[in-house]
């Protein structure tokens, strides 16, 4: 575990307190007590040399999540803890432990209330999640960016006639993993234990977050508002007193407007997010849309095939820290619908502006009823040095994982 | 003067077999009418089921879920359907609003992922987490779904049914019609046969172990589907099931979704 992951003691110490005192009164009245999770073992493998002679062909690594759930008071009252930990055969900082979720929810007539660690989920579209911020990236992870380190927060939900109005105090700040030296995929040259802030608050800066979501008929929608710490580092080089080049995450204090649409249009869902983004360099607009069509029952089998497009433009275009600022997506998604549960994904994505490319694929089976494996694939094209994908150019890996459930 | 006759004798033999049709028609309604109005009130349900999928084969696989039901007052029915096993589903949970003519409403809640996802409204041809049966063979039956045709009486296992062929509404529905067997002392559906779009016999499903639940609605508590084309076959065996136990809308809105365990 490093020393960036870990939760600021006092938070920790009043939280734990809270959970232990909440515990001995679930224990008097607790009507259901679950403990389930999962192992994992995974291997990845890379057949281009690395980018930095700290960087290996082959890596290894384990991982576990157990998940224990309490409930109370009719299943009004509920505690989820799950802790997860991977430990890697040679990155330090993939090796790390976080608390995915330590919450207790309280359930009311037409509210909810929900206080503790938690991941919370914005958004429609597949390819990039732009609306997406409750949460920090757990990207040592993976690089699609899709795990999601434990954020704190006490959380308000309403139920009305007219949607769900949900308000959130995040009262402390994750940092992003990244892979370190002898990680892979990585950028090997950012230095994590120089993280700087605009706000002089830091991690402790309190971010405040809004959202109301409905739906009418075939429409889904959300708007959503964010004032606080920038979930998205940017990256500013600098050189050790070693003189070896470094790159220091940088998190900006932000405002952004979330708009969030999704039409289901017979056969199709029609996606949209679009945000705008204040902060104290440049302003911008930036949105990601596209559809996703289904076709049930292929071949005359159970078989699902979805087919996905999508678009992704930002204001900013060649500056823009993202790596998606006008590209295009295409994506199948395969299910055989079979006892098994097997699935397959392809996805492909082409930077207009750098015609860079990069290649998804992931495939994954059911053995018996608890052996889950998945079989992913990565690869990157990228030519021109401005582009954020050109750090992972020579990272095209296999990556195999088997995961056990219980 | 003889053509008109025939003329004549053609008028009244189609009129009069149209209004044999229109007969059965309307019996076939009333029938379905009869069959809704009976199973109204009964507020909400839940019950545990266990799922087990048969390939042609004859292995087997068992998947556990939670179904949660409450009655709409003129509208179809919402639903709750949250996944125990196998392990790695455990806590997928399928939100289903059921209208009679407008589109179903779906979503998908993925524990991984945290995310509720929508499901297209075409989907209800699509197979229902791998079994045979169907998004549409789980959703509530509504009277305005079909049309109907009457067909004759005929005795199942000592029960007078009337067999009826429903014709889907929806284009998007996966069947060009399906036959129904109910029973004609308490309006249970026995069995049903799917015709799919080409009208070729695809599935049987067959209701039974009915419970007289509250001693005022009957539920099977084992419904059997077989898909004659695959060969493959699909059981739900139904326990603890109850009704008008004070479930509520809020059981069924999409926060109840994200917290489905």
């Amino acid at each position: 575990m490093t020393k960036k992951t870990q939760h600021p003691t006092m938070f920790c110490l009043l939280a734990g307190h809270f959970f232990i005192s909440l515990f001995w009164l679930s224990t008097v009245q607790a009507n259901e007590l679950e403990v389930r999770g999962n192992f994992e073992i995974q291997g990845r493998f890379f057949y281009e040399d690395a980018l930095t002679k700290s960087q290996h062909d082959q890596q290894l690594s384990v991982a576990a999540a157990p998940e224990f759930f309490w409930s109370w008071n009719n299943d009004n009252d509920s505690l989820e803890f799950v802790p997860s930990a991977r430990a890697d055969q040679y990155d330090s900082e993939r090796t790390h432990f976080d608390i995915r979720e330590f919450s207790w929810v309280h359930v009311g007539h037409d509210w909810e209330t929900r206080i503790g660690i938690r991941r919370e989920f914005w958004g429609v579209t597949e390819f990039q999640h732009l609306v997406d911020i409750i949460n920090q990236s757990d990207s040592v992870e993976d690089v699609d960016n899709e795990d999601k380190l434990g954020q704190p927060m006490l959380n308000l939900s309403l139920v009305k006639v007219w949607g769900i109005i949900d308000i959130y105090l995040l009262p402390y700040f994750r940092e992003r993993t990244f892979a370190g030296n002898e990680g892979r995929p990585g950028i090997p040259f950012v230095n994590t234990n120089n993280v700087l802030y605009e706000s002089k608050d830091k991690e402790k800066h309190l971010d405040l977050a809004l959202r109301w979501s409905h739906t009418i008929n075939d429409l889904d929608f959300a708007l959503s508002w964010f004032e606080g710490t920038s979930r998205d580092p940017n990256l500013i080089p600098s050189f050790t007193n070693q003189g070896l080049f470094q790159l220091n995450p940088y998190y900006a204090q932000i405002k952004q407007l979330g708009i969030e649409l999704q039409a289901s249009l017979e056969s199709s869902l029609l996606k949209l997010e679009v945000i705008h983004n204040e902060n104290s360099q440049q302003d911008y607009w930036a949105l990601q849309g596209g559809f996703e069509f289904s076709q049930y029952g292929i071949l005359e089998s159970n078989a699902d095939l979805g087919w996905l497009v999508e678009f992704a433009w930002d204001e900013r275009g060649k500056d823009s820290r993202s790596n998606f600022q006008n590209d295009l997506f295409f994506g199948n998604r395969l299910a055989l619908n079979d006892i098994q549960s097997t699935e397959v994904l392809f996805g492909l994505s082409y930077d207009l502006d750098f015609s860079s490319t990069s290649v998804l694929l992931e495939a994954s089976r059911r053995f018996g009823d608890n052996i889950k494996v998945s079989l992913d694939a990565r690869f990157f094209e990228s030519k021109e040095i401005q582009d954020p994908l050109y750090f992972f150019r020579r990272d095209d890996h296999i990556q195999l994982t088997a995961q056990y459930y219980y | 003067m003889k053509l008109i006759k025939y003329a004549m004798l053609f008028i009244t033999l189609t009129t009069s077999s149209t209004s044999f049709a229109e007969e059965a028609e309307d019996k076939g309604l009333k029938i379905a009418q009869e069959t809704k109005a009976i199973d109204l009130g009964w507020k909400d349900s839940s019950a545990v089921l266990e799922m087990i999928l048969k390939n042609k084969h004859g292995e087997t696989s068992t998947r556990n879920m939670r179904m949660k039901s409450i009655e709409q007052k003129g509208d179809g029915d919402k639903s709750l359907n949250i996944f125990d096993s196998p392990r790695d589903v455990k806590g997928t949970a399928f939100l289903s609003f059921s209208h009679p003519v407008a589109n179903d409403e779906q979503w998908l809640y993925l524990p991984a992922l945290k995310r509720v996802k929508r499901i297209s409204s075409r989907n209800k041809s699509g197979s229902f987490m791998g079994s045979e049966f169907s998004f549409e063979d789980l959703t509530s039956f509504e009277v305005d779904k079909y049309t109907y045709k009457y067909l004759r009486d005929e005795l199942v296992n000592g029960e007078n049914c009337w067999v009826v062929i429903q014709y889907p509404i929806d284009k998007y529905s996966g069947y060009k019609k399906r036959i129904v067997w109910i029973d004609q002392s308490e309006h249970r559906i026995r069995k049903t046969d799917f015709y799919d779009r080409k009208d070729s016999l695809l599935k049987t499903l067959t209701m039974s172990d009915f419970h007289h639940i509250n001693k005022a609605f009957w539920r099977p508590q084992i419904l059997s589907m077989v898909n004659h084309q695959s060969g493959k076959s699909t059981v739900l065996n139904f326990s603890h099931y109850v009704l008008s136990t004070g479930l509520d809308e809020k059981d069924f809105n999409q926060n109840a979704l994200k917290r489905a365990r």
